[in-house]
């Protein structure tokens, strides 16, 4: 589904990503790990259009959308969940909602009543603007609204940043769901152990690099990961 | 005496008097060598004072000022808090449209119908004139920059380009200009406003499309520039706009469609009749602007320009658009301002007309098109009695001391303006509790 090759990225004279190049394929749901600074986030940033790479390739369902803007992917069916997840502060539940579905023609009344099926708590909250949510909700609402433009891959930058335990809980078990109703996930996570439960494959970022990628349970296992990711988590 | 300075009452009431006494030497008479201090001692003597109260030297005034502001200061300290909590809450329900439409509609029927009769009821020649030149005009000025500032969060400061183009180009198709008119035909003023509003447009978009990527601020300076280009071309392309002396042989108005005949005259009230057709046109066109699918991209950018091209929306073409929208209404502001008066002159075309309607944006409330409207009839009507009936000592170019310390005593008490947009009003609130952050414009800071 997305091929990247040899992609590389610069901030100015910071070179972010030397040459990366992963698949994500239909139906998965791929983990990128790495520590702070690694590169995740450019990653997605460039999988979005909001950085283009200055060389390398990235493939599309076989389409080329290297150069591709920003304001094009969700047409194209790339969905982004920002680091922060960056919802609208001043517009309500329902508005910021509405905004996902801008590039979209038509009718689109079902998908809001499917979302307030999956977040419940933002049917409650619909009357609410954005800033005024929890951390945990407004996390939701971000997921939400790149659902509303009908991705068929789905990036999110983060989603348990920040939150309490259980809401993690509750947010990973809806990426889970997401997955299952058909829409490709590729998830950036610090949160290694519980990224690599849900997930079926991840890759490990090391300073602009992937230094390696495997099948989840070959990762949860792997000696390299639990001493640098794992940590304490893997006694538990 | 330390004691004193450590004190924060004192500390206010000193800053009082401070300010009252800057204002006091800034608005008095100068002083001269035989009596250096006139600016304080001079007397507001005029025989209409107040009780005999301003026949009293200038410092006994400006104390007693003083005095009040340091009260109100204080009280504003004391209770302030709980006002604005108050109308943060009022202002933060969302609104229940359904059963207050009747109203809204009432107040509008009600508001036209006064407009309507306002010649009427307002005979004064000098304010009739005011009416079109100085209040019209100005309210189409401001809710055209209102799309720009308010509705896209864009600033700026090359406004007036616009007007003028919009000004000269009424004076070149009606053969005002000493270049020769389109095809060399002298046209009705009537099609000076498609033209205007196209080559504003143009302008807008030729200027936009490049400058548009760039942070708030660099537009800002951008913009800046380009009034100024287009103020020194009108004074120096002698051969095209008539250099500085501009042109005085613009002709009116004129109606001429089979039977019917119809010349636009010197008196104003027809102007003003034309001019608010033309503002009512403009306030519906942005009324349903604000509310349609672009007005929601408008929003996006402004709170978050990547979360908005996250879902699909793309930033250069919509704040394009907002640039060009804006500028077209100025455009369109400079036919009729060009049309009444008959005359242009570039040194009319100056970056304080830029910053004036800024500010009757800013007074009335950012993307509130009720706030503007109301911010600039309040601003001009205020300026226009100030200059009809001045206060004793009053000197026109005082007007903007006063415009600068109301605009600072709104910042502190109403930052969003008089008529907040109910959003706007929202994102300062967040930004004071430090959620979500301020507009760009009124920062400088883009995220
Ligand atoms: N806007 C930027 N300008 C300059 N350097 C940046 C910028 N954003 C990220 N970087 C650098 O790029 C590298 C990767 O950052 P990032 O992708 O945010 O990592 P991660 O998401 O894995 O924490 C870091 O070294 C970071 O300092
Ligand atoms: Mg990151």
């Amino acid at each position: 589904m997305l091929e990247v090759h040899d992609a590389v990225v610069r901030y100015g004279a910071i070179t972010a990503l030397h040459g990366i190049s992963f698949e994500v394929a239909q139906g998965e749901i791929v983990a990128l790990l790495g520590a702070n600074g690694a590169g995740k986030t450019t990653t997605l940033r460039m999988l979005s259009g909001l950085h283009s790479p200055q060389s390398g390739q990235i493939i599309f369902e076989g389409q080329d959308v290297t150069t591709t803007k920003a304001h094009q992917f969700t047409s194209l069916g790339i969905g982004h969940v920002p680091e922060g997840r960056r919802i609208f502060p001043q517009m309500t539940v329902e508005e910021n909602l509405e905004m996902g579905a801008f590039g979209r023609r038509g009718s689109y009344s079902d998908d809001m009543e499917r979302m307030y099926q999956t977040f419940p708590i933002l049917k409650e909250r619909r009357k609410l603007i954005g800033g005024n949510l929890s951390g945990g909700e407004q996390q939701m609402l971000a997921i939400g609204r790149a659902l509303m433009g009908q991705p068929r891959l789905l990036l999110l930058d983060e989603p348990s940043m920040g939150l309490a335990p259980m809401i993690v809980e509750t947010i990973f078990r809806i990426i889970g769901e997401i997955r299952d109703s058909g829409t490709t996930v590729l998830v950036v996570e610090q949160n290694a152990a519980q990224a690599l439960r849900l997930a079926d494959r991840g890759y490990v970022m090391e300073n602009g690099r992937i230094v390696f990628g495997d099948s989840a349970s070959n990762l949860l296992t792997d000696a390299r990961v639990r001493a640098v990711y794992l940590g304490e988590s893997a006694d538990s | 005496m330390k004691r004193y300075f450590a004190n924060t009452h004192f500390k206010r009431l000193m800053s009082s008097v401070a300010a009252m006494a800057i204002l006091e030497l800034m608005t008095g008479p100068p002083g001269s060598a035989l009596d250096p201090t006139a600016g304080f001692t001079g007397s507001f003597g005029e025989a209409s004072s107040f009780f005999g109260l301003f026949r009293t030297q200038r410092w006994v005034v400006f104390l007693f000022i003083a005095f009040i502001m340091f009260g109100l200061w204080t009280s504003w300290l004391t209770w302030g808090a709980q006002v604005k909590t108050a109308t943060t809450k009022a202002m933060s329900v969302p609104r229940s449209v359904s059963h207050k439409q009747p109203v809204r509609w009432g107040v509008t029927l009600v508001l036209l119908v006064v407009a309507l009769l306002l010649p009427h009821l307002i005979t004064d020649p000098f304010w009739q004139a005011a009416m079109v030149e100085q209040i019209a005009v100005y309210v189409l000025l401001a809710l055209g920059l209102n799309v720009v500032v308010g509705f896209a969060g864009l600033l700026d400061l090359g406004f007036v380009a616009f007007y003028a183009i919009g000004a000269y180009t009424t004076a070149w198709v009606t053969g005002a200009l000493p270049t020769a008119a389109p095809f060399g035909i002298h046209f009705n003023n009537f099609y000076a406003i498609p033209i205007a509003i196209g080559l504003a447009m143009g302008a807008g978009i030729i200027l936009g499309a490049p400058t548009l990527r760039l942070r708030g601020d660099y537009l800002a300076i951008v913009t800046l520039g380009f009034g100024e280009i287009i103020t020194i071309f009108a004074n120096n392309l002698y051969g095209i706009t008539g250099g500085s002396q501009g042109t005085k042989t613009i002709p009116h108005f004129s109606l001429h469609v089979g039977p019917v005949k119809y010349l636009w005259g010197l008196t104003p009230v027809p102007y003003y009749y034309l001019t608010i057709v033309f503002v009512i046109l403009f306030l519906i066109g942005f009324r349903l602007l604000e509310h349609s699918r672009v007005g929601r991209a408008w929003t996006a950018i402004r709170e978050d320009e990547v979360a908005a091209e996250s879902v699909g929306i793309n930033p250069l073409k919509y704040k394009v658009m907002a640039f060009a929208i804006g500028a077209s209404t100025a455009g369109f502001a400079g036919v009729v301002t060009a049309s009444q008066s008959n005359t242009i002159f570039p040194s009319s075309f100056t970056l304080q007309f830029s910053i004036n309607i800024l500010v009757l944006v800013i007074f009335g409330g950012m993307g509130s098109i009720t706030g503007v409207v109301l911010g600039a009839i309040v601003i001009q009507t205020g300026s226009m009695y100030l200059l009809h009936t001045p206060p004793a000592g009053y000197q026109p170019q005082d007007l903007y001391i006063y415009l600068g310390a109301l605009l600072v005593v709104m910042m502190i008490f109403r930052p969003a303006g008089l008529v907040p947009s109910r959003r706007r009003h929202r994102e300062i609130g967040l930004a004071e509790a430090g959620e979500g952050h301020m507009d760009e414009v009124l920062t400088g800071d883009t995220p």
